[in-house]
C-alpha cells in the first residue's frame, strides 16, 4: 500500500510552509558534546574527592584506558552499526568465541594460523549476520540475538566450558599482554582502531553513506546508495571488531574462554549512545563512543576507589548512563 | 458551513465560503489544486479551526477543536489512502474505537465480527470479516474504509477521491453503494477531479476557486465545459507568462518504447529531445508517478525499452539510472528526497560522493577520502545559484520551508550533472513565490540543454513550463500534444477529462 498520494493531499494548503525558522548563525547542536561535558565533570569530581585514594595517579588513569580497551574497540564498530540504524547484539559472545578459537589454533598451528582463525571467526559471524539481514531481510536485532546464542554455545561446546590456555609469547606480546615502553599495547590498539574508525566514518564516501542509510534509508536508496551493501558492511565490521576484542582478551588473560567479553554488547551500545550516536541512526561519533567507553570505566574505577561494592557500582553506573543519555536526547 | 474564512500566516486560503449539504444528497466539491477544498474539509473535520464563520449540524451550532469533536458530532471521513491497520482483521478495523466490551473489560471479538458482517452486508460487499487487511486488494481496502466510516453511524460522510485507485467495475459498485447510502438519508460530500463521475453521482455541485465559492448549482443545470471554465478562471501568474515555451526539433535524446511496469504502467512510449520540457498530465491513478518510478529504477520494469543516446539502458535500481544520467525529484521529498536531519551540504553531496573522492584514492571506491574542499565548493555554488534561503549550507534541511527543501533536492541532482531530470509534482506544498522560481528554473535548465520530464497535476504549471504535453490515462499515453496547440488551461483540462 503506497502512501504518497495521501501525503500530497495533506501537504496541499498545509500551513507548515509558512513561518519556517530563519537562521543566520551556523547551526550548532550542543547535544553532540554532552559526553565531553559529563566526562569532564565526573573526572573533576573524582579528582577532587578521590585524590587521596590515588585516582589521579598516572598508573590508575592508564589502567582505566586498558580496562576499557576491548569495549572501546567494539564501540567503534558499534557506532557504524547504530549510525546505519542497525544493531549488533552478538559482539560479546563473538569475542568469547574468537578468544577460544584463537587459543585452540595457537596451540595446534602456531602464531599465523592462530591469528587468522580469530579473524575468521569475526568474518564468519559478520557475513552470517550481514547476509541474513540483507538477503533474507530479517531485522538485525533478531539475527544478532540468535548469533549471540550460537556463538556462545559453540564456544562452550568446543572447550567443555573450560579456559583454553594461551602460551604463545609473541601473540601475548602483540595482543594485549605487551607494552611499548610504559604504554600498554591495549592503549595502542584502542588509539589505532578509534583513529581509523573516526577517519572512515567522518571522511570517506563510505562513512557518509552509512549516515545517509541510517538517516533515511529510502532517500539514500533514491540517491543511489546501495543501502543493503552498507548494512552488510557495517555488520561485517562489527564482527571483525568483536573478533579483535576477543583476541585482546586472549592475550591479556593468556587464555580463551567462552565468557570473555560476555555482556560487552550492552557496554558497547551504552558507550555509543553516550557518545552522541542517535539510537535511530543517521549520525554518530567514534571519538564520542571512545569517551563513552572511558566514562563507563572511569565511573567503575572511581566507585571502586571510593569503596563501593560491585552491586552498588552497577546501580550508580546505570543511573549515570540514563542521566547522560537524557541530557543528550533531542526534544 | 456558513461564511467560513481561513488564513495561514499572511496567505488567505478561504474567504466567506458557504456550503450546505442536505440529508440524502451527494454534494460534489470541485476545484483545482490550492482552491481550498482540503482546507475546507479539514475545518469540517476539526483539524483546522476557521478564523470566521460557523458550522451547523442539524441546525445546531457546533464548534470543533479537534478531529474527535467532529467524529462525535457524526462527521466521518473516507481517506484517499486509508486509515486502516494492515495487521488487524477486517472486523477489528471496522469497529476500531467503537468496540463493545464483553464482561466489562475484554473486547468482544464475536460481536465485532457480527457487526462488521452486518455493515458489509448492508452495502452488499462480500468480504470475510476475519480476513487480515494485508491480504486484501486495494479495492477491498476502499470498501472496508467505507464500512469503517459507516460503523460510526455518522450522518455526514466526506469522500476524498474515492475512485483514484479503483478500476471501472469497482467504481461502478462503489457508486451503487453511494446511491444506497444516499437513500438511507446520509449527507455525502464527494471530492473528485473526474468530472464524468461527478455528473454521474452528484446531485449538486459547488465549485471553489482561490478560496471562494464560484457557484453552487444542481448537476442537471450545468454542462461540463461550463464547470471547467469556472474551475480554471485563474490568471496565469505574471512572471510565468513570459516563459514562451517553444518546440525543439532536436534528435531524440531519450526514447521510451512500450514500457510496462506493474499494474499502473501498461505500455508507455514517448521520445524526449535535448533541451525539451515534456509535461506529463493525467488524473490521479493514471500512472504518472509510476512512470517516473519505473524510469528511475525504483519499480521493476516488466518489459519495454529505455534508450538514451541510442544506447539501451538496463535500469534495475536508482544507481543504474543515476549513472546513466536520469535522475528523479520524487513526489514525497521528505520521505524519498531528503535526509531531513542532515545538513543542506550533505544532502546535496550524497549522490556525488563517489566523484568527490580525492583523485589518488579513486581506486579505493567508497573507502576513499572525500575531498571536502571541493564538496564545499560544489554545495556552496548550488546553494547560491538556486537561491536556497533559510540558513547556510550547514543548516539541517528539516529547518527549511517546503520550497527550499525542494530546491535542495534539485541541487543534489544538478551536482551530478544529469541529462534527464524527472520532477514529480515539484511544486506540491510549495509557497507561490518559490513555485514561480522553480518553474523559471526548469525553463532555464532546459535552456542549458537538460531534458526535463515534468509531472504535474496543475495545468497552469504544465502550460507555463512544457514544450510538449503527454496525457496519461490507465497507464497509457492518450494524447501527445505540442504546447502551442493548447490554447488555454480549460483546453488542457478538457483533454484530461476526455482522456477519461
Amino acid at each position: 500500500m503506497s502512501t504518497p498520494t495521501q501525503a500530497r493531499a495533506e501537504r496541499e494548503d498545509s500551513p507548515a510552509q509558512f513561518g519556517a525558522p530563519v537562521r543566520f548563525l551556523p547551526y550548532f547542536d550542543w547535544r553532540q558534546y554532552v559526553i565531553y561535558i559529563v566526562f569532564a565533570v565526573i573526572f573533576a569530581v573524582f579528582a577532587v574527592t578521590l585524590s587521596k585514594d590515588g585516582f589521579l595517579n598516572h598508573q590508575n588513569l592508564l589502567q582505566i584506558v586498558e580496562q576499557t580497551a576491548m569495549v572501546s574497540v567494539e564501540a567503534t564498530a558499534m557506532t557504524f552499526v547504530i549510525a546505519a540504524a542497525e544493531i549488533d547484539l552478538s559482539i560479546g559472545s563473538v569475542a568469547g568465541l574468537a578468544s577460544v578459537v584463537t587459543a585452540l589454533a595457537l596451540g595446534k598451528f602456531g602464531l599465523g594460523l592462530g591469528i587468522l582463525a580469530g579473524i575468521g571467526v569475526g568474518v564468519g559471524a559478520g557475513v552470517v549476520n550481514g547476509g541474513l539481514v540483507t538477503v533474507l531481510r530479517i531485522p538485525s536485532f533478531l539475527v544478532t540475538l540468535g548469533m549471540l546464542g550460537v556463538a556462545e554455545g559453540v564456544a562452550r561446546w568446543v572447550t567443555n566450558e573450560s579456559a583454553e590456555p594461551v602460551t604463545n609469547g609473541s601473540f601475548i606480546q602483540v595482543f594485549g599482554g605487551g607494552s611499548i615502553g610504559t604504554v600498554s599495547g591495549l592503549v595502542v590498539w584502542t588509539l589505532v582502531v578509534v583513529a581509523a574508525g573516526a577517519v572512515v566514518l567522518r571522511k570517506t564516501a563510505f562513512g557518509r553513506q552509512v549516515f545517509a542509510t541510517g538517516g533515511n534509508r529510502i532517500a539514500a536508496e533514491y540517491s543511489g546508495v546501495s543501502t543493503q551493501r552498507i548494512k552488510f558492511a557495517v555488520l561485517l565490521l562489527s564482527g571483525l571488531a568483536a573478533a579483535l576484542a576477543g583476541m585482546l582478551y586472549a592475550g591479556r588473560l593468556q587464555s580463551g574462554r567462552f565468557d570473555w567479553g560476555s555482556g560487552d554488547e550492552l557496554s558497547a551500545i551504552a558507550a555509543t549512545i553516550l557518545g552522541g550516536t542517535s539510537l535511530f541512526g543517521g549520525g554518530g561519533s567514534v571519538v564520542g563512543a571512545l569517551f563513552g567507553s572511558l566514562m563507563i570505566g572511569l565511573i567503575n574505577n572511581g566507585l571502586i576507589l571510593a569503596g563501593f561494592g560491585v552491586s552498588q557500582q552497577e546501580v550508580i553506573q546505570g543511573v549515570i548512563i540514563i542521566f547522560a543519555v537524557a541530557l543528550g536526547r533531542r526534544k | 458551513m456558513r461564511g467560513i474564512s481561513k488564513s495561514f500566516g499572511r496567505t488567505r486560503v478561504l474567504t466567506d465560503v458557504d456550503l450546505a449539504v442536505e440529508h440524502g444528497e451527494v454534494h460534489a466539491l470541485l476545484g483545482g489544486n490550492g482552491a481550498g477544498k482540503s482546507t475546507l474539509m479539514k475545518i469540517l473535520q476539526g483539524v483546522h479551526q476557521a478564523d470566521a464563520g460557523e458550522i451547523l449540524v442539524e441546525g445546531e451550532h457546533v464548534h470543533f477543536t479537534s478531529p474527535r469533536d467532529a467524529r462525535d458530532r457524526g462527521i466521518a471521513m473516507i481517506f484517499q489512502e486509508f486509515s486502516l491497520i494492515p495487521t488487524l482483521s477486517v472486523a477489528q478495523n471496522v469497529v476500531l474505537r467503537h468496540e463493545q466490551k464483553a464482561a466489562g473489560i475484554l473486547l468482544d471479538d464475536r460481536e465485532a465480527r457480527v457487526r462488521a458482517h452486518r455493515i458489509l452486508d448492508e452495502i452488499g460487499v462480500d468480504i470475510d470479516p476475519r480476513s487480515r487487511m494485508s491480504d486484501l486488494s486495494t479495492a477491498q481496502w476502499q470498501l472496508v474504509e467505507i464500512a469503517k466510516a459507516l460503523a460510526q453511524e455518522a450522518p455526514v460522510l466526506i469522500m476524498d477521491e474515492p475512485t483514484a485507485s479503483l478500476t471501472r467495475t469497482e467504481t461502478a459498485s462503489l457508486f451503487r453503494i453511494v446511491a444506497q447510502l444516499k437513500n438511507k438519508g446520509l449527507a455525502i460530500v464527494y471530492i473528485s477531479h473526474r468530472l464524468e463521475e461527478v455528473f454521474e453521482i452528484a446531485d449538486r455541485i459547488t465549485v471553489l476557486r482561490d478560496g471562494r465559492v464560484v457557484q453552487t448549482s444542481p448537476t442537471t443545470g450545468i454542462r461540463m465545459d461550463e464547470l471547467i471554465a469556472q474551475m480554471v478562471g485563474r490568471e496565469i501568474e505574471h512572471e510565468l507568462q513570459d516563459l514562451r515555451p517553444r518546440r525543439r526539433d532536436g534528435e531524440p535524446l531519450l526514447e521510451v518504447r512500450d514500457l510496462h511496469a506493474g499494474e499502473k504502467v501498461r505500455g508507455i512510449s514517448f521520445t524526449l529531445a535535448a533541451g525539451e520540457v515534456l509535461g506529463v498530465a493525467g488524473l490521479m491513478g493514471s500512472g504518472r508517478t509510476e512512470l517516473a518510478r519505473a524510469l528511475f529504477g525504483v519499480d521493476r520494469i516488466d518489459s519495454g525499452e529505455i534508450v538514451l543516446h541510442g544506447r539501451t539502458l538496463r535500469i534495475k535500481r536508482p544507481r543504474d539510472a543515476i549513472d546513466a544520467g536520469i535522475v528523479l525529484v520524487p513526489e514525497d521529498r521528505r520521505q524519498q528526497g531528503l535526509v531531513l536531519d542532515h545538513t543542506i551540504k550533505s544532502n546535496i553531496l550524497l549522490p556525488s560522493l563517489r566523484r568527490l573522492v580525492h583523485g589518488l584514492a579513486r581506486p579505493l571506491g567508497l573507502g576513499g577520502l572525500v575531498d571536502d574542499e571541493r564538496g564545499e565548493k560544489v554545495a556552496t555554488e548550488l546553494f547560491a545559484r538556486l537561491e536556497i534561503k533559510g540558513g547556510t549550507t550547514r543548516t539541517p534541511v528539516r529547518l527549511l520551508s517546503g520550497g527550499n527543501q525542494q530546491k535542495v533536492v534539485v541541487a543534489k541532482w544538478l551536482a551530478t550533472d544529469p541529462e534527464v531530470l524527472i520532477l514529480d509534482e515539484p511544486t506540491a506544498g510549495v509557497d507561490i513565490g518559490t513555485k514561480t522560481e522553480l518553474i523559471t528554473m526548469i525553463r532555464e535548465l532546459a535552456g542549458r540543454g537538460k531534458s526535463i520530464i515534468l509531472i504535474s497535476s496543475e495545468s497552469l504549471e504544465l502550460l507555463a513550463a512544457a514544450d510538449r504535453i503527454l496525457v496519461l490515462r490507465d497507464g497509457v499515453v492518450r494524447r501527445d500534444v505540442d504546447r502551442v496547440e493548447i490554447a488555454s488551461e480549460a483546453a488542457l483540462e478538457e483533454m484530461l477529462q476526455e482522456a477519461a
